[in-house]
């Protein structure tokens, strides 16, 4: 547990002095204000229409929901942001340490590869979650132009944690796959979008398959979350997803010590 | 305190290390000398646990490198050919996260660091971060990075390699005052870097060990007696197969012409066999004439590459 401790310390320490942990904060918080000021106004101009609309027939306004139409898809456009912006995060965790030859230093020193796993996995989280909570600045607006529910805006944290956390697991795996940051990062984007996708082909694909699919979209189990419902059986998934590609990528960095060819 | 016995590496069709064998006594300092290619690395990189061999064993302080690594690691300094170096951090904060993985606690850190930047002569870069340094520092760093344990074991991959002259020097000066407290390993492809640091010297070329002796020995062994030149009148080719058949000579070469009328040989024989009567004996007995005959010195530079070159002399 201590050498988990000490390789996460490094590792968050690591990412705070390159300017690439500041340039993805930028750009994320960019986008995600971008997204919140768009989807804001429409749901302000919808607001407004129905009230003058209700004036004109002279009826009650219709109750229109913040949660419902400004939050719930402002945190699903964040969920297909994060999968473009999470590899930018995890790509170097252990690509970086091939390139530059630290994994020489790692991998003989008294070491356990999943005490690293864990240590650069969490530090990729924290660095996530910090990126997640830049956002609450925005939400925070909304409690002066609305009356937000604060438990659906709590369940949809929780929801963005877990899948932030599957997405950083999937990430950490692929960094081990490759010296190649920028081939890391894309291999991440991808199998992220293809784990996003999934979820729309359980149309297509009969029941049976079809459950499946819907069953490891990522994404759509994050829409529970987003709707204000945590459900046991979705947390599971997202933990047990995590706690699968954590192994892969410990398994993935055994296996380089064991092959005798 | 370091056993290697039958070491083979394999890479996909490329033999890397062939059936190597040696061991290290406690407190030596023994020199890893090969050309490039030779499989110094690749051997290193077994020892410290970073690949399995293929098949054969090694072992470090009696602890198995497979099957035991953890113990192994614990009592192996290692300096990789790349310093394994953190580009961003500061030289201390870069000792200190090394002692931390290596086991090392707070409270040793704090005395500890100190002193392997003292040792290592880098006390004054200790707040300068890694990528500002020079080449010769960033070297000091690693070898800082690999005696922050004080580890039993110092494995140290071509440490002078990419240095000045100066910094050379330096760093020799310093993997000398290593041995004794420290068994070493130091892989090199420069001769004199050997002479220089080296109790002991192995000899590695195409994956397999071509000689293995003390520095002084390696050097007398084909200095003095042992090795002949010889000019003489004659018939080519039956003067070097007779030559050759003679007791005790192991191989012949033919020498640019000398400065008489005969040829140059050069003659090397078994260690301390003395064959100068037998040759004048053979020269008289065939009528030939013996215009010149005495023995050579060759300087470990010329040892290196005559061990490493011998394939090739054969066709030649
Ligand atoms: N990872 C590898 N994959 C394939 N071949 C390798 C690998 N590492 C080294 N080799 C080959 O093995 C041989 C020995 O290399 P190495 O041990 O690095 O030699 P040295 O350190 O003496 O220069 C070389 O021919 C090299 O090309
Ligand atoms: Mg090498």
């Amino acid at each position: 547990m201590r050498n988990t401790w000490i390789i996460f310390r490094r590792e968050l320490r690591s990412y705070f002095s390159s300017p690439l942990a500041y340039a993805v904060m930028a750009g994320f918080l960019l986008i995600a204000g971008f997204f919140f000021y768009a989807i804001l106004t429409s749901f302000l101009n919808t607001a407004m229409r129905s009230e003058m609309q209700a004036q004109y027939y002279r009826m009650a306004p219709p109750p229109i929901n913040v949660n419902l139409m400004a939050l719930r898809p402002f945190f699903h456009n964040l969920a297909v942001v994060l999968i473009f912006t999470v590899p930018l995060i995890t790509m170097r965790l252990y690509a970086e340490e091939f390139r530059n030859g630290t994994i020489e230093l790692l991998a003989t020193s008294p070491l356990r590869n999943w005490e690293t796993v864990l240590g650069k996995s969490l530090a990729a989280f924290v660095l996530y979650a910090s990126l997640i909570a830049g956002t609450l600045v925005y939400v925070a607006v909304l409690f002066f132009s609305g009356k937000p529910e604060p438990g659906q805006i709590f369940t949809s944290y929780v929801g963005l944690l877990l899948l932030g956390g599957a997405f950083v697991a999937v990430g950490t795996f692929l960094s081990t796959l490759t010296e190649n940051q920028i081939v890391a990062g894309f291999l991440t984007i991808i199998l992220l979008l293809l784990f996003w996708v999934v979820g729309w082909a359980d149309e297509f694909a009969g029941p049976a398959v079809g459950s499946v699919l819907a069953y490891v979209s990522l994404l759509s189990h994050f829409d529970e979350f987003a709707k204000g419902v945590i459900d046991l059986k979705d947390v599971v998934l997202y933990l047990s997803f995590i706690g699968f590609f954590l192994f892969l990528t410990h398994l993935s960095l055994e296996s380089k010590r064991w092959r005798t060819r | 305190m370091i056993e290697i016995s039958h070491l083979t590496k394999v890479y996909g069709t490329k033999t890397a290390v062939q059936d190597i064998t040696f061991s290290v006594d406690r407190g030596e300092i023994l020199g890893f000398l090969g050309p490039n290619a030779a499989g110094k690395t690749t051997t290193m990189r077994i020892l410290t646990c970073y690949m399995p061999a293929t098949s054969g064993r090694a072992s470090i302080a009696g602890f198995d490198v497979f099957g035991q690594s953890m113990e192994v690691r614990r009592r192996i300094g290692y300096l990789p050919e790349n310093p394994p170096l953190y580009s961003e951090m500061t030289v201390e904060k870069y000792l200190e996260f090394v002692g931390g993985i290596k086991g090392l606690d707070r409270r040793l850190l704090k005395t500890r660091v100190p002193e392997v930047m003292e040792k290592t002569s880098i006390r004054s870069e200790a707040g300068r971060i890694i990528r500002h340094l020079s080449k010769g520092y960033r070297q000091r760093v690693g070898i800082a990075q690999a005696l922050i344990h004080n580890p039993d074991v110092l494995i140290l991959d071509e440490p002078t390699v990419g240095l000045d002259p100066k910094q050379i020097i330096e760093v020799r000066e310093l993997i000398k005052g290593l041995g004794g407290d420290h068994t070493v390993i130091l892989s090199t492809h420069i001769l004199p870097e050997v002479s220089m640091t080296c109790g002991r010297v192995i000899i590695i070329n195409e994956g397999r060990i071509v000689a293995s002796d003390t520095t002084e020995n390696l050097t007398r062994r084909l200095m003095g007696s042992d090795n002949l030149y010889a000019e003489v009148e004659g018939p080519e080719e039956a003067v070097e197969t007779r030559i050759r058949a003679l007791g005790g000579v192991t191989a012949v070469s033919r020498q640019k012409t000398g400065k008489g009328r005969g040829n140059g040989y050069l003659i090397e024989t078994e260690i301390g066999r003395d064959v100068r009567r037998d040759l004048a004996a053979l020269v008289v007995g065939q009528g030939w004439g013996l215009l010149e005959m005495r023995p050579v010195g060759m300087s470990l530079e010329e040892v290196f590459l005559h061990l490493t070159t011998r394939e090739e002399e054969v066709p030649a």
